[in-house]
Parts: structure tokens; sequence; C-alpha cells
């Protein structure tokens, strides 16, 4: 008898975890395993969205590593944005929590004005700095040209088209600086006090009491910055747009990446085989491919031991 | 370091040497932080002005070295408001961003109070799916998504398949409300089913009133993504201009309007405007957002 109600307790509290899951469940189901798994066989597919698919084999696979020109310039773009632009922004996002933490009068408007850029709808915000970094005419080359220095080709310059995408993401630095903002007044004062007792510089205070207490926001920061930039899209698209003058709707075929498939990336990758070339096969290839980098720098943030996001509370 | 320093208590007489040096030293730091303060400000601040200043000018003088608009062209602001579809892309943003957000919320909340409150086999699991959801690039699962909406349900040219999943749990607001959550003690939980709440009462009389912060900061994520969103509506609206967003249509303005950068930046700043003048009224509830989860590209 005993069991029986116990069972029927059980299931009611199983029941019960399900409805209050049931949304997510479904998109689950339709909107993250079934496309997945629709992705992986379209990659084995010839498919243009017209015929029906037939199998391929590892045709695409082959075509995508070995025959297609853009997908290595664009991988090599992912890596120089991960070592370059996230590493700057990781040293400037600490600079600006420190340097936050340590104005005293106005504190709060210096902290506004600081975290608005990274509100800057990433349209908005690309073609401003397309504008803003116009060869010739626009302000900031005005402003070099005055003071006797270079000014550079930026967006339509491959040398220059990087650095300046990194300009734009270091603006939009607001996010960084508010966690390392919090995570710099979480470093207990004792600490401090301790270390100045002990003759400790500011330098040397930095290097052995604020730098290992953050440690772990820097990692998540530098972890969460590789997965972002695996998804970078929107910013190097517009920006190779605007600075080509390949505006949609005017009729010509804008040339990836452009300047000299500078500003590819892995996503623009799939829109380019997918939705230009109708090749869902291998824009499905790449697809893959960045899902597993993607997942593979998610897992190192979910680690067990050590981990960033702590999975069990 | 320094706030160690500051926050010793300064005596004002008799005045020692060595006070008089800590205090210089206090001062010098004070002049050296602000104008480092001062410094940032400009190259954050700066881009802004510049755009803002833009959009007054005529289009000659936007391709010209001056930086202040002479005559000022306020009717550059109703030139872009009498463009072609600007206020069809106003209209249908906020559909998206308005319908959308309170899809989202409704569906995460029960979700993330699961992942939060209930104790069941899977949920570490559940959790770590949620954080993989959360990470996945948008264009790993275009393709498949892509077909079955367009090819299967014939809603190409909408913005349907970009609302209709905010139904179904959005990962990174399960995620965010989860951790809100997880700040709520399990007692106030506990007292509500004492006195005979049932789950679903528990969670919309005792559990929403103390987490309206959270929502609000997950309310807010989700209006500023689907205003920011460039490739869904890429996808699944391009072909139909009826269905565009502003920031979807705002890339086309520059071809619309011969590349004039004038017109192009006032433009812009009406696609910036609303959504700085939304986080100044909810600046509070925005901050503890980002700092709860640290994520959101």
């Amino acid at each position: 008898m005993a069991a029986v109600t116990l069972a029927a307790k059980r299931r009611r509290a199983a029941l019960r975890t399900a409805a209050f899951l049931s949304p997510w469940l479904i998109g689950f189901a339709v909107f993250f395993a079934y496309p997945l798994l629709s992705t992986v066989y379209f990659s084995f597919m010839r498919y243009d969205g017209f015929v029906p698919p037939t199998w391929s084999g590892g045709k695409n696979w082959t075509y995508v590593f070995a025959h297609y020109p853009l997908f290595w310039p664009a991988l090599r773009n992912t890596l120089w944005l991960v070592v370059v632009m996230v590493s700057l922004r990781v040293v400037f996002g600490l600079g600006i929590g420190l340097l936050i933490t340590r104005i005293k009068t106005g504190a709060g408007v210096f902290r506004t004005l600081f975290y608005l850029p990274y509100l800057a709808p990433p349209v908005a915000a690309t073609m401003a700095f397309a504008f803003l970094l116009n060869p010739g005419t626009g302000p900031v080359d005005s402003i070099l040209e005055g003071l006797g220095l270079p000014a550079p080709g930026w967006f339509n310059d491959p040398d220059w088209s990087k650095p300046a995408l990194t300009l734009l993401a270091l603006w939009g630095i607001g996010d960084l600086m508010v966690i390392f903002m919090a995570a710099l007044l979480d470093v207990p004062t004792e600490q401090y006090e301790a270390a100045e007792l002990d003759g400790a510089s500011a330098l040397q205070r930095f290097r052995w009491v604020t730098l290992p207490n953050i440690a772990p926001i820097v990692m998540f920061a530098v972890v969460t910055g590789v997965i972002q930039t695996m998804q970078y899209y929107t910013q190097p698209l517009i920006a190779g747009k605007v600075a080509s003058g390949v505006i949609q709707g005017a009729g010509t075929q804008f040339q990836p990446g452009y300047p000299d498939k500078s500003t590819l990336t892995l996503p623009q990758l799939v829109y380019n085989l997918g939705f230009q070339t109708f090749d869902y096969g291998s824009a499905c290839v790449v697809a893959l491919v960045l899902f597993v980098l993607s997942m593979a720098f998610t897992a190192l943030l979910m680690r067990r031991r050590g981990g960033l996001i702590q999975a069990g509370d | 370091m320094t706030q160690v320093l500051e926050r010793r208590p300064v005596r004002a007489t008799p005045v020692s040497p060595a006070a008089r040096t800590a205090r210089r030293r206090a001062l010098l730091e004070w002049i050296g932080v602000h104008s480092l303060g001062v410094a940032a400000t400009l190259f954050f601040v700066l881009p802004f002005v510049f755009v803002f200043l833009t959009s007054l000018m005529s289009d000659a003088q936007a391709l010209s070295r001056d930086l202040l608009p002479h005559p000022w062209e306020w009717g550059n602001y109703a030139k872009v408001f009498h463009t072609p579809g600007f206020l069809t892309w106003w209209r249908n943003t906020l559909l998206y961003a308005g319908l959308g957000t309170v899809l989202t919320v409704l569906s995460s909340l029960p979700v993330a109070y699961a992942l939060a409150k209930f104790r069941f086999r899977g949920r570490n699991l559940s959790l770590m799916l949620v954080i993989s959801m959360m990470m996945l690039p948008p264009q790993v699962i275009i393709i498949p998504m892509y077909l079955f909406w367009a090819k299967q349900l014939g809603l190409s040219g909408t913005l349907w398949p970009l609302i209709v999943p905010m139904a179904f749990g959005d990962a990174f607001s399960v995620f965010l409300l989860r951790q809100f959550l997880m700040t709520i003690p399990d007692e106030y939980v506990d007292a509500a089913k004492v006195d005979g709440c049932g789950d679903l009462r528990t969670l919309l009389r005792v559990v929403v009133p103390m987490a309206r912060p959270g929502i609000a900061a997950v309310a807010l994520f989700q209006f500023f993504y689907a205003w920011n969103d460039y490739f869904g509506p890429q996808i699944y609206a391009s072909e139909n201009p009826g269905a565009w967003t502003l920031s979807y249509g705002l890339e086309s303005f520059k071809g619309a309007h011969h590349t004039d950068w004038n017109l192009t930046m006032t433009a812009t700043v009406l696609v910036m405007a609303p959504v700085i003048l939304v986080f100044f009224f909810a600046q509070k509830a925005f901050v503890e957002g980002v700092t709860l989860t640290g994520v959101k590209g």
C-alpha cells in the first residue's frame, strides 16, 4: 500500500517536472536536436533546395577542406581574431574595470558613458565606424592627417580591416567592464592591506593579490570571448559590404570577405554556401566545423573540476 | 590597493610631513585617474558625437573635413522618416522585439523554475544542454531550420520563423532566470507549499514577485536581441521588404540614398536612440543581468 502511494507520488512529481520543462523540451527537440541531426545528414548529401537530395558520400567534406577557396582564409581570420581581438578585449576590459573602480568623482557618469557603446546595435555601430574610419574623408583619418600621422585605409585595406574591427570591438567593451568591475570589488581588502604592510608596490599588489583573485573571471572572459568570435558575423559582414559599396538591392554581387577575404568568418561561409551558391551540403559541413569548435570551448566552460559555470549548484 | 590608502581617515591637523606626502600622493593619484577617465570618455563618446553631428549635415558637407554642421539640417530626420518602408521597419521591429520578449519570458520562466527548484534525475544534464544551446552559433542549424520554415511551412518572407521559436524557452533566458532563481532561498518555496500552494501558484504568487529584477533583465536582453538581430531577418525576411526590421533595413539605407553618409547617419541615430533610451530607464536591471551571467554576444 505504502509502496503504491510512493510510486504514485513519484509519478506525479515526474509529471510536474515534465510539465514545467515542456516548452524547453519541445524547443530542444524541434530547434536543436532535429536540425543538428539534419545538418549531419545534409553534410553527406548533394542538395540545392530544388532537386531532391542525393547521397554524395564525403564529397562535400573534401570540397570544403580541399577546394573551397574561402574556408582556410576564414579559419585563419578566426584565429587572428581569437589571438588579437579576444586578448586585447580582455586586457582593455580589465584596464577599464581597474580605472572605473578607482574613479572617485562622478563614477556613475563615467560608468554609464563607458557602457553605452556596448548597447549600440551591431549594424548601426558598424555603419558608424565605417563612416568614422572612411579612408580620406572620415573624421578619424582627417584627425590623423591633421596630426601628421599616416592615415590607414581601415575597412578598405586587407591589412587594416581586422584591426578596424578590433577597434569596434574595443569600443563595445561594456560587458567585460561590468564583469571585471564586479570581480575587482570582490577582492578582499585585507589582502591588499597585508600586502601593503609587507611593502609591496602597486605593481606587485596587482600581480600577487589582484590577478590571483580574478583569475577565474579572466578565464571566463577569454573562453566566452572565443565562443563569441566563432559566432562573429554581423560586424565583419556589414563592414565589408559598406566598404565595398555593395549594398543589398544594388544588383552587384558582394565579394565575401571584402577586402581580399580579410573579413571572412566561418558563419559567413554557411550563408555564402547555403544561400548564395545553394550548396546546402557543403554549408552543413562548415556548420559542423563551427559546431565542433564552439562546443569544444563550451565544454571548457563547463568542466566539472575548475569549471567556470558550475552545473551542479 | 589605493582604496586602502584613501579609506584611512584624513586628519587635517596637525599636518605631519608624512601625512602631507600621503595627501599629495592621493591628490596626484586623483588627477591621474580622472585624466585617464576623461581620455577613455573621449574614446567611448566621440563616435556618438561625430555620428550625431554628421546626421545633421548636408550630403556634401558629410564628405568634407568639417566637424560642425553648417547649416544644421534638422530636416534630415524628417527625410529619413519619409523614406519608403522606414515606418514599416519600425512596426516590424516592435512586433518582433515586443511579441518575442513576452513569449520568451512566459515560456522560459517555468523551465528556469524547474531547473532551479525541482529535484529530478537529469537536472544537471538538462542544464548542460541549456548552456550548449546558448553557446550554439545560430548558423550551425540554419540550413535545416530554413528548409523547415520556408519549404515545409511556406513562411519565408515573414518574421514568424523568428517569433514562434521564442514560445519554446530561449536558452539564454532560461539560464539567466535559473541563475537568478537560485538566489531565492528554498524556504520561501517550502513555506508556500506548507500553506497549500500548488507548484504553479507558488511560482506565480511567491517566486515571480521576488524574481522581478531577473525577469526585467531577461526581458531587456531579449528585447535588445531582437532589436539588434541581423542574421535572422536576413535569412527569413530579406525577400520581402514588407517584413524587414530596422537592423536589416538600415543597411539598405546607404544603397537607397546613393551613399549619402549624412542620411545614413541620421538613420543610424534613429536605430541607436531607442535602445539607449530604454537603457536609461532600466539601467539597474540591465547591469544586474550582465553580472549574473556575464554572457550575451
